[in-house]
């Protein structure tokens, strides 16, 4: 790192620092990766080992992970989660990336308004909207499935407006008014000026509904708990443990298979997102 | 879809068969367009949101159950609400220990390490991607390795503690443990909210420390008046969103009480494990879930979320306009 660099010229005060600094640094890193290599080590185990009180499987033993696979319709699971994360991701760029630009990039009388309406429904607890919106799915028949938290995203989602909202400020309207000059209307400058200046915004404001999707608990919960056919990965994990007793290995297999995709599109797409996390609560 | 590249196409070509639009004003065609954008959106909240809202107002005074009509009850729900449930008592006190113990708790761990990141000038790579890593396991799969890592018998924290001799406690199967089990868990995925706290702490101008360690400001001094007030509007916002999503906690409960006691929590039925152990788990939202879709009381169910959105709404018209992110203006 930078600070190893100087240290030699400096003061032993500020090497005391840096010392201490660096060893709360190192206490705080093994106790948040901890947790995680215990989930790894025992789902390593074999299902009578991970019974006993050992932090260390002996002989390693991979037949969790095929278990989960064999004993359990997780490849249906991941597949229900899959459709739902992907499909809602596609529905909110389609119908968001536009109402974000609107709300940022054009001057009209009423944006406002509308960017509070935004704000309020972004923020208020599902759980108040619960009970008619899950009336308005069944009369149309379709609990049971995964489609009442797939389609409302075709009709905007109001944090993927919000986030891309304060991507798209952060282009300056110089741009977009340069493209005006030429006679270009809103829709050329959303898609040839702003659209391409925005790429990383707008991949973390996918990102972070896929993750949302993927993770999501409370919306399988009320619309597909009868039919474990539509279960995604995440209920079907919250839900697995009564089925099976205390088989952790199996659980921490699952645990693990469960958190890779995730980890996977973190690491191709971290500066993205980090930016996204960053923005939600600094700028604007 | 087809509307709007119809739009498109017709604002991105300025033919002179486009008369009508040379009547009318430049200002009046850009919030056209801009409405068209915005449509699908204010559709979406039209029916996801102002219509549901005015439905559960209007079911919390009815007696429904969708197998019937609604019929009229007058404040029958809300009566039972705050004089007669059983179970609302623990869970108003559980929800708002969640909002009391947990949010704070999770500001200030959060703080503390962004603010070691930013000093050690590890504001980027290694530490803050380690430091971030827990935020990104599925909270669903957080949750059940936490219930495992904290199982009192076998489970590698009372492990430790065991070969240090400390007897662990019963973690998530004794009801004085649960919740500060589920704080730990908090702390641990404290993630998101410490790049926030990262990114307004590198914010900070510079030159405002060095004026003021000219001035023989100490490092405590500094931080008092410099650091936390220039970051203190970013604090505002986690508090209220923190205080938000402490009113409406449901998955990490729901999910803790499901594997501890490996039986189904809410949705569960007559025997369940809701709120275990004991009722320590039982939050607001799994009771109102309870209520609404394992007994059908659609009614009850919305009068709870009415008085759900009177608390969340005065909590935000109080603190909305001191918070510079949710103001429409640009800044």
């Amino acid at each position: 790192m930078t600070v190893s660099v100087g240290m030699t010229r400096r003061r032993p005060s500020r090497l005391l620092t840096w010392i201490a600094e660096h060893t709360l640094l190192v206490t705080i890193g093994v106790l948040t990766i901890a947790p995680i290599v215990f989930v790894i080590s025992t789902s390593l185990m074999s299902s009578r080992q991970a019974l006993t009180a050992t932090l260390v499987p002996n002989p390693v033993d991979f037949s969790s992970y095929i278990r989960v696979f064999t004993e359990l319709p997780l490849g249906q699971w991941f597949g229900n989660a899959a459709l739902y994360a992907v499909l809602a991701t596609v529905f909110m760029l389609v119908s968001s990336v536009p109402a974000a630009y609107a709300l940022a990039q054009i001057r009209f009388r009423g944006a406002n308004l509308i960017f509070t309406a935004i704000i309020v429904a972004m923020l208020l607890p599902p759980q108040v909207t619960a009970v008619p919106v899950y009336v308005m799915w069944s009369q149309l028949h379709l609990t049971g499935t995964l489609w009442p938290l797939i389609l409302p995203n075709l009709l905007g989602d109001a944090f993927s407006i919000f986030l891309l909202r304060q991507f798209f400020l952060t282009i300056p309207k110089e741009y977009g008014d340069a493209a005006r000059l030429d006679s270009t209307g809103e829709w050329g400058v959303l898609t040839r000026v702003v659209v391409p200046m925005a790429r990383p915004g707008i991949a973390s404001a996918a990102i972070f509904l896929f993750f949302h999707s993927w993770n999501d608990y409370y919306g399988p919960l009320l619309y597909t708990s009868e039919n474990p056919a539509a279960w995604p990965v995440s209920y079907g994990l919250a839900t697995f443990r009564g089925q099976h007793g205390t088989d952790w290995s199996m659980t921490m297999a699952m645990t693990v298979v469960i958190m890779i995709p995730v980890v996977v599109i973190f690491f191709f797409a971290q500066k993205a997102f980090v930016e996204g996390i960053a923005l939600t609560g600094v700028k604007g | 879809m087809s509307t709007a590249t119809l739009a498109a196409g017709a604002t991105a070509t300025a033919t002179p068969s486009a008369s009508r639009r040379q009547r009318t004003s430049p200002d009046a065609r850009r919030r056209r367009v801009a409405l068209v954008m915005l449509a699908p959106a204010l559709l979406g909240l039209a029916i996801f949101f102002v219509y549901p809202l005015i439905a559960s107002i209007f079911y919390s005074f009815t007696r429904y159950n969708q197998l019937q009509d609604p019929e009229f009850v007058g404040l029958l729900n809300y009566r039972y609400l705050f004089t007669q449930d059983p179970q609302i008592a623990a869970a108003v006190t559980n929800t708002l220990w969640f909002v009391v113990i947990l949010v704070p708790v999770r500001i200030v761990f959060a703080l503390l390490v962004a603010g070691l990141l930013a000093r050690a000038r590890a504001a980027s790579g290694f530490w803050r991607t380690l430091f971030y890593l827990p935020a990104l396991v599925p909270p669903v799969a957080s949750v059940v390795a936490f219930v495992f890592l904290f199982n009192p018998g076998t489970g590698p924290v009372n492990q430790i503690l065991r070969a240090v001799g400390i007897p662990g406690p019963l973690w998530f199967n004794d009801p004085n443990w649960s919740k500060p089990s589920l704080v730990i868990l908090g702390v641990w995925v404290m993630g998101d909210m410490m790049i926030i706290f990262l990114a307004a702490l590198l914010e900070v101008p510079r030159d405002l420390y060095e004026a003021a360690s000219l001035d023989g400001a100490s490092g405590i001094q500094q931080v008092r008046h410099i650091t936390l007030p220039t970051i203190s509007p970013v604090i505002g916002f986690s508090v209220v969103t923190g205080v938000i999503a402490a009113l409406q906690y449901f998955t990490e409960a729901a999910v803790a009480s499901g594997v501890a006691s490996g039986k189904a929590t809410v949705g569960g039925g007559t025997g369940s494990g809701l709120g275990y152990p004991g009722t320590s788990l039982l939050t607001y939202t799994q009771l109102l879930y309870t209520r609404g879709f394992t007994s059908f009381q659609f009614g009850y169910a919305s009068a709870m979320a009415v008085v759900l959105f009177v608390i969340t709404a005065v909590l935000l018209v109080l603190t909305m306009r001191r918070i510079s992110i949710f103001r429409a203006e640009e800044s």
